[in-house]
């Protein structure tokens, strides 16, 4: 059975191209637009992996991610976050929340392909 | 007479002399500081002494630094080389270890000496540039928006784009889709990336407007002198009507802030009529305190704000208004010249406005030096007062207005003054208790 990832973003091209690459991998992607209900989506999918923009609608990434962390049953799920900004500062405050890994907008198909083997094979 | 005596006596001498050598109407200077041609016509003719605020006010209209008018130009030469020294970082070596022999050198290499005073006017030109810019790409939230949508298009472009130039198989359809993708987020990145030059073009740090609501009702008061004689009338027009007619006032939210603001000014004016009020506002030496006396039923915010809009009487020094709400953003500014409001993020939490926030209803006052070049003082009043009508079961809402009044007083020994910054980016205060972040001041004094 394939390992599942969850790529809360809301660009719909964006999630197009990652849902093909990791698709064409061998991995199930389901995709979430929308942060205020992120969560909810997170505990129904579980899955082994979610890939999780810094910039949503209604609610940051940020928020999604401290929640995730404090909740018992998530809290060790790897998240890679996506965001646009790379500033020293945003990369510190993702891995304090407790980001498995950080990746700044654009990334290449390879370095996206490679992080979600990494994170789910550790 | 004394030389010194003598070189100051002329300063209106020297004035007259370089607006008429940049082609300055005598009328327009006097607007541009706010006074009258005639009092200026009486300080060109050396019959009123002038210093301070006004006298910088007047260099900086003039574009040359106060000391060239008050002194001349041998005596400025000298103190923009010191200037220079002085800014040096301390660990650079540097002529001010004892005897630093700025007036030789300025007397046997005058052209060498210029070039030093003019590098240096140059830099703090470019430091000031730096310092706005540093603050507006870390809190212009309008930029930070533009630039997701760029890098996000760009984003969606490089992965559609790789997918199709890596090796391997894709179906028709496939291609068709990530085809048909790059070509909406190409027309998208063009018209973001044009959005995002436009927005940048229209606010370049030198105009230092960004088209925000907020900014273009401060950019119409600006205008207006933040003093609008039609609603001090009997029969005041719909400040809907004004804000049509209002040329910076471009966008709708603009409009809609202007017209709160308008009618706050009409209640203002209600409460605290124009004549009354400004003729007390001269007699009382426009002392917020003494003029609450005076007026007890208007409140404490009402006179400040009333104060920060009337006409600025001859000779005497603008009057500078921030007010903000109960987060501390700042939701409104006039800002002075050796004052100025942060545009984006927050301003220095030693201010009294800040304060006042903590005290609601105490009116707060304190002697402020601005850190920095000048050294500037001022008084500031600040009060915080509820916002709307009373009620139960919600959220208290308070918002705090701050006076800032230039203040060229004389210090008595050991009276207090508090001194405070802009915001801790641009802030060189060292050791500063209420410090958020580091200062992009570099070697801060």
């Amino acid at each position: 059975m394939s390992k599942r990832v969850l790529l809360i973003e809301d660009e719909p091209n964006i999630i197009q191209a990652i849902g093909f690459i990791l698709s064409r991998d061998g991995w199930t992607v389901d995709s979430h637009a929308d942060g205020e209900t992120a969560m909810a989506e997170i505990r129904r999918r579980a899955p082994d992996l979610v890939i999780l923009d810094v910039m949503l609608p209604n609610r940051s990434g940020y928020d999604i991610l401290s929640d995730l962390r404090a909740d018992p049953a998530l809290g060790a799920m790897p998240v890679l976050m996506l965001t646009a900004r790379g500033q020293s500062r945003d990369r510190e405050q993702a891995e304090r929340i407790g980001a498995s890994r950080f990746m700044t907008k654009p990334f290449s198909n390879t370095e996206m392909l490679e992080a979600v083997r990494e994170l789910v094979a550790s | 007479m004394p030389a010194g005596s003598l070189s100051g006596s002329l300063t209106g001498s020297r004035i007259r002399q370089r607006r008429v050598a940049l082609g300055f109407r005598q009328s327009a200077l006097a607007r541009e500081v706010g006074i009258s041609a005639a009092y200026l016509n009486l300080i060109e003719h050396n019959k009123r002494r002038i210093a301070g605020k006004l006298l910088a006010d007047i260099a900086r209209a003039l574009k040359v630094d106060p000391s060239v008018l008050a002194e001349g130009a041998a005596a400025a030469l000298v103190g923009s080389l010191r200037d220079a020294a002085a800014a040096l970082p301390a660990s650079q070596p540097g002529p001010l270890t004892g005897d630093d022999r700025a007036e030789e050198f300025a007397g046997r290499f005058p052209g060498w000496a210029a070039v030093i005073a003019a590098q240096r006017r140059r830099i703090r030109h470019l430091e000031r540039l730096v310092e706005g810019l540093t603050d507006r790409l870390a809190h212009d939230p309008h930029l930070a928006a533009s630039l997701h949508e760029v890098l996000s298009t760009v984003t969606a472009i490089r992965a559609s784009a790789a997918i199709l130039v890596e090796p391997g198989e894709i179906e028709d359809e496939w291609r068709d889709r990530f085809h048909r993708n790059i070509h909406e987020d190409s027309q998208r990145l063009a018209e973001s990336s044009r959005a995002l030059a436009a927005y940048l073009d229209a606010s370049g740090a030198e105009t230092e407007t960004t088209g925000a609501p907020q900014e273009e009702l401060e950019a119409w008061l600006e205008a207006q002198g933040y003093h609008l004689p039609a609603l001090e009338a009997a029969d005041p027009p719909d400040p809907e009507t004004l804000a049509q007619g209002a040329p910076e006032l471009t966008s709708a939210a603009g409009r809609a802030l202007a017209g709160g603001w308008m009618r706050r000014y009409r209640r203002d004016a209600e409460a605290l009529p124009l004549d009354g009020f400004a003729a007390a506002a001269r007699a009382l030496d426009r002392d917020p305190g003494a003029l609450a006396a005076r007026f007890p039923g208007a409140g404490m915010a009402a006179i400040l704000r009333r104060l920060a809009a009337l006409p600025t009487p001859d000779g005497a020094a603008r009057i500078g208004l921030a007010i903000c709400d109960s987060s501390g953003a700042l939701t409104f500014r006039k800002p002075l010249a050796d004052f100025p409001l942060p545009r984006y993020g927050a301003a220095c939490p030693l201010w009294p406005l800040y304060q006042a926030l903590s005290r609601p209803l105490t009116p707060v006052r304190a002697a402020l030096e601005m850190a920095g070049e000048g050294r500037h003082r001022f008084m500031a009043y600040a009060v915080a007062e509820p916002v709307g009508p009373p009620g139960f079961d919600a959220p208290p809402v308070f918002e705090a207005a701050m006076l800032i009044v230039p203040d060229a007083r004389m210090r008595m020994p050991g009276e207090a003054v508090l001194q405070v910054g802009t915001s801790c980016r641009i802030c060189p205060l060292k050791d500063c208790p209420a410090r958020r972040e580091p200062s992009i001041l570099a070697d801060p004094a």
